[in-house]
């Protein structure tokens, strides 16, 4: 004869099972996953920014990377054939604006005068861009896929990595308030 | 014939220093097939020819070349990139369930298997 005890360990498995099942099912209704890259966290976080060795994208530029040392600054890697590049630029331009910190371009795989032309068409919301027309320096940042924007603070760490265009919602909530503090903490 | 250990040594060494040729090859092909294709669903940077991972793969053989180990390019990938490229997780504390898990689920399984084994031995038959 089997005692309850024993009849309720017989329904252990089944229940662990029907437990997995279940958190499958929700993973799988919840939609094609975002890519294990781009949802994972910057390994570059707490971790100094990488050096931005590279010719400015217009000649004309005034702001060099070496004075951005010592500030908050952001860093936002775009190309002019990146569709998602042109939705987020309202947000970056409200960015700009609200949080008075130089705004740098990481220009991506891109030539010269078609980032230019992108530029003059659609408004530029950075105060200096950097061409990466071979896509070397955005290895070292640990780009995957453009859009993609940080934050770097005033010793030069990385606080802050979004992959995807940003909203207008996340710059007022996540962005602007970290911008500040990060400003007062330097 | 006695070789010298320190001439083989140096010509080991020499021989990381500066691999070429298919030798080369070989190393850059063994490392990709370790390392994700970071936009790729389940490809390795081997396996794929997304333009990330022509750079990347790129980027191996430069640093192979160069004289790097493995290892060291591992690690330099895994500092910008993290550990989500690595096909085979390191194990620490991060990582430790997940190495710990199916071992632990084993023993359990054999605890319960032994358990049951004692209690029917334990009954008259």
């Amino acid at each position: 004869m089997t005692s309850p005890r024993r009849s309720f360990l017989w329904l252990l498995p089944l229940g662990l099972a029907l437990l997995l099942f279940s958190l499958l099912a929700r993973a799988l209704q919840a939609g094609e996953p975002r890519t294990l890259a781009r949802s994972a966290p910057s390994a570059l976080l707490m971790q100094p920014a990488p050096a931005l060795d590279l010719p400015p994208l217009d000649p004309a530029a005034t702001l060099r990377p070496a004075q951005l040392r010592g500030q908050v600054w952001v860093l936002n890697v775009w190309a002019s054939w990146c569709a998602p590049c042109r939705t987020e630029l309202p947000a970056l331009r409200a960015l700009g604006e609200q949080a008075r910190v130089p705004l740098v371009g990481l220009n991506y795989k891109d030539s010269a005068p078609q980032g230019l032309a992108w530029l003059r068409q659609h408004g530029n919301p950075f105060q200096l861009n950097l061409a990466d027309a071979q896509g070397q320096v955005a290895l070292d940042w640990g780009v995957v896929a453009v859009p993609e924007t940080f934050v770097v603070d005033a010793q030069g760490r990385v606080r802050f990595k979004h992959s995807g265009p940003l909203t207008a919602e996340q710059v007022q909530r996540e962005l602007l308030p970290l911008i500040e503090r990060l400003r007062h903490a330097g | 014939m006695r070789v010298e250990p320190w001439l083989l040594s140096l010509a080991l060494f020499s021989a990381q220093a500066a691999p070429t040729g298919p030798e080369l090859d070989q190393r850059v092909e063994a490392l990709a097939r370790e390392l994700r294709c970071l936009v790729c669903q389940n490809q390795s940077l081997a396996d794929s020819s997304a333009p990330l991972a022509q750079d990347l793969k790129a980027l191996l053989r430069r640093e192979l070349a160069a004289g790097k180990s493995e290892e060291a390019v591992r690690q330099h990938l895994v500092a910008r990139y993290g550990e989500v490229l690595l096909y085979k997780p390191p194990l620490h504390a991060g990582t430790a369930l997940l190495w710990g898990a199916p071992l632990a689920l084993a023993g359990l399984g054999l605890a319960l298997l032994l358990r049951q084994r004692r209690r029917a031995g334990g009954e008259p038959a």
